[in-house]
């Protein structure tokens, strides 16, 4: 155990070290940051609320909105109720139920509670949710797929969802976005005891979208959950995902995958909250960006609270800068309460297209442009082959493959 | 320029004159070089002789500068060309240092490259057995076309990589890189035997370089070069190989160590300190 310890201080250390001292755990980005790291040794408590006034009003001072472009969120932020919708197309696999609740259902009372101000008032706004259920015991083995479409409308789409997964059940729930639209939501995911989820949700709205969303998932005892996150397209998009874990086994594996064009700004946020023993927990996010003003933004929380003992965690972004002008910033952050864990530990790398790559491929004949494709689609692969659902790897292959045939490399 | 399919007998690059900087510092000092398929030619030197810089430079690597001199495979200019039509016309360079490519697999890697300097796709039947028999040859665990390509590879597995592409490609010209620096007796053996069967072909002509004189008990040179300060400063055939292992190159006036007593540094590690 205390070689453990150990390794997790020395990669902490490393951290700093890679970070000039400041303890927020950013490394490696592009270029220096935009805004000044915060001085402070410990982050703030972090706030939880339902009420959208609980959280200060968003400037972009804050800490979680630092890295955000709020005006262009701004339509989001001010928060006006309407009751605008996204075009919904499902398919549910038999034994898969879907109903509509209102915001007094008692259901929504025991979903986790919105962790920022637009989160909140995505929770208020929605006033009521779409609940998908997955019943104990059933294994479905088709995908549950739920197709969200914007037709161009300009009041906000306010949503809340949330999927039930049933004790010792097995799904895989597939959220696929489109079109144009300015949509703020909560996803809440509950997954019962010894239960696992595989939950995919796909970005590829039109260059105009604007997408903010909370997916807070509760794993329960001994239960497994894979949260994917595949964003290609849309203005901004920022997605925060959190992670709590109801009982001791509870098993999070999070993958992404993201790439930004050209005045494109993705941002991903993700919390792995771990105060339960003997929890599991791995994040695995790469990106690609090409393109003036491309921008990504990778946020990686773990906590592991002094109750969470034979914590087993692991976070990692990459990101590839095709083009000198984008720019990527990545924030792994991981805070120890206990040294009573099998493992914690980050990395994060930002760099170039590697020109050494490129002239091993054209060395063996392969032209410019396809060595640049294979490398893309290689630095991506070990992502996509970790999900493990052959059609939806295919799916996604394919989605990179369109990403690359519109972008100029 | 020849066409892919065009592997006629009698193929021959010729190198004139030719002069080559990096950022400025000029390495190569008017080469002279003609290697035919079917003849081996062994270029040896100390370290920083600029040895693996010729290697590069007529594989097309951006970071060297041409500033003088010719090179023409069959009367084409290779200096004209980019890296890859550079391959597709029959030039092949087996790196001292492959290059890592995560998450391209090395039967992706092969079929690609096989496509390109071939022409067209070669049939996925036919292609498999080809690939799988000659990765037996080299004594490479079929696992092995699953791996990514040079990815945690030993010295030994990217060297037998080099060499396989090598007999699946089949250049007219094949300039190996060190190709025998870091490999245990047996790997030497394998891969040399590697060299050897393209060499039989009487198809390819190979142009090895090297600091160690032991890769050529195996590969026997029609033609040895002693290269000091970027030029090549005596020609003779394989009796002048035994001579370097006994003297070392201290008649040419470098540095008196014996052919082979340290590692030559890298080539084109961007950010890498070279000691060239």
């Amino acid at each position: 155990m205390a070689s453990k310890i150990a390794d997790v201080i020395a990669t902490e250390r490393t951290a700093l070290k890679e970070t000039g001292g400041v303890t927020d755990g950013s490394i490696a980005t592009n270029v220096k940051p935009l805004t000044p790291r915060s001085p402070a040794d410990v982050r703030p408590e972090r706030i939880t609320s339902r009420d959208p006034d609980a959280f200060p009003a968003v400037t972009g001072r804050e800490e979680e909105w630092r890295f955000t472009p709020v005006d262009r969120l701004r339509v989001l932020l001010d928060g006006a109720p309407s009751d605008a919708r996204l075009q919904e197309k499902t398919e549910l696999p038999e034994g898969v139920s879907l109903r509509e609740v209102g915001s007094d259902d008692p259901l929504l009372a025991t979903v986790p509670d919105p962790v920022d101000r637009l989160s909140a008032l995505a929770m208020r706004n929605a006033d009521g949710a779409v609940v998908i259920s997955i019943p104990a015991d059933a294994q479905v083995t088709a995908p549950v797929l739920v197709d969200l479409r914007g037709t161009g409308q300009a009041e906000v789409i306010w949503g809340h969802v949330v999927i039930e997964v049933g004790r010792h059940a097995k799904a895989t729930v597939v959220f696929e976005h489109g079109g144009d639209a300015r949509y703020a939501a909560c996803v809440s995911v509950l997954v019962g005891d010894g239960a696992h989820l595989d939950l995919v949700s796909v970005q590829e709205w039109d260059s105009t979208a604007v997408h903010s969303q909370h997916t807070a998932i509760r794993v329960g005892r001994d239960a497994r959950v894979r949260g994917i996150d595949v964003t290609l397209g849309g203005d901004v998009v920022r997605l925060v995902k959190t992670v709590e874990y109801a009982g001791p086994g509870g098993d999070a594996e999070l993958l992404g995958l993201y790439f930004a064009d050209v005045g494109q700004h993705l941002e991903h946020r993700l919390f792995v909250d771990h105060a339960a023993p003997s929890c599991r927990s791995r994040v695995t996010y790469k990106g690609a960006l090409q393109g003036d003003s491309a921008r990504t933004v990778w946020v990686g929380d773990v906590l592991i609270r002094a109750a969470a003992t034979g914590t087993d965690t692991y976070e990692l972004n990459r990101n590839l800068l095709l083009t000198p002008e984008a720019r990527a910033d990545s924030v792994p952050n991981l805070e120890i309460e206990t040294g009573e864990i099998l493992g914690a530990g980050h990395a994060s790398a930002t760099g170039r297209f590697d020109d050494e790559q490129l002239f091993y491929l054209q060395a063996r004949g392969i032209p410019a442009d396809e060595a640049r494709r294979m490398v893309v689609r290689g630095f991506f692969a070990d992502v996509i082959n970790e999900i493990g659902i052959a059609s939806l790897e295919e799916r996604l292959l394919a989605a990179v493959e369109a990403e690359l045939e519109r972008t100029k490399l | 320029m020849s066409t892919p399919q065009n592997r006629a007998a009698g193929s021959v690059l010729s190198i004139r004159g030719l002069e080559v900087a990096v950022e400025d510092k000029t390495i190569l000092r008017g080469v002279d070089l003609t290697v035919r398929s079917g003849e081996t030619h062994a270029i040896m030197g100390p370290n920083g002789s600029g040895k693996s810089t010729l290697a590069y430079s007529v594989a097309g690597h951006p970071k060297y500068t041409v500033t003088g001199g010719t090179v023409t495979l069959d009367g084409e200019d290779v200096l004209a060309m980019t890296v890859d039509e550079r391959a597709r016309a029959g030039l092949f360079l087996a790196m001292q240092y492959p290059v890592e490519v995560p998450g391209v697999s090395v039967s992706n890697f092969l079929r690609s490259a096989a496509t390109a300097v071939r022409g067209e796709a070669p049939k996925l039947r036919l292609w498999v057995k080809e690939q799988k028999e000659a990765m037996a040859r080299l004594e490479m665990d079929p696992a092995f076309a699953e791996r990514s390509v040079n990815e945690g590879f030993s010295g030994g597995e990217k060297k037998r990589h080099e060499i396989l592409q090598l007999e699946l490609l089949k250049p007219k010209i094949a300039i190996l890189d060190e190709t025998d620096s870091g490999l245990d007796v047996d790997a030497l053996r394998v891969v040399s035997e590697g060299v050897n069967r393209v060499r039989e072909s009487g198809e390819s002509g190979v142009l090895l370089i090297t600091h160690y004189t032991r890769i050529l008990r195996y590969i026997e040179p029609d033609f040895v070069h002693v290269f000091i300060g970027g030029r090549i400063v005596e020609q003779g055939g394989k009796e002048l190989a035994d001579e370097l292992e006994a003297n070392g190159y201290a008649k040419y006036g470098a540095a008196a160590e014996p052919a082979g007593k340290s590692l030559p540094m890298g080539p084109v590690v961007p950010g890498a300190v070279t000691t060239a």
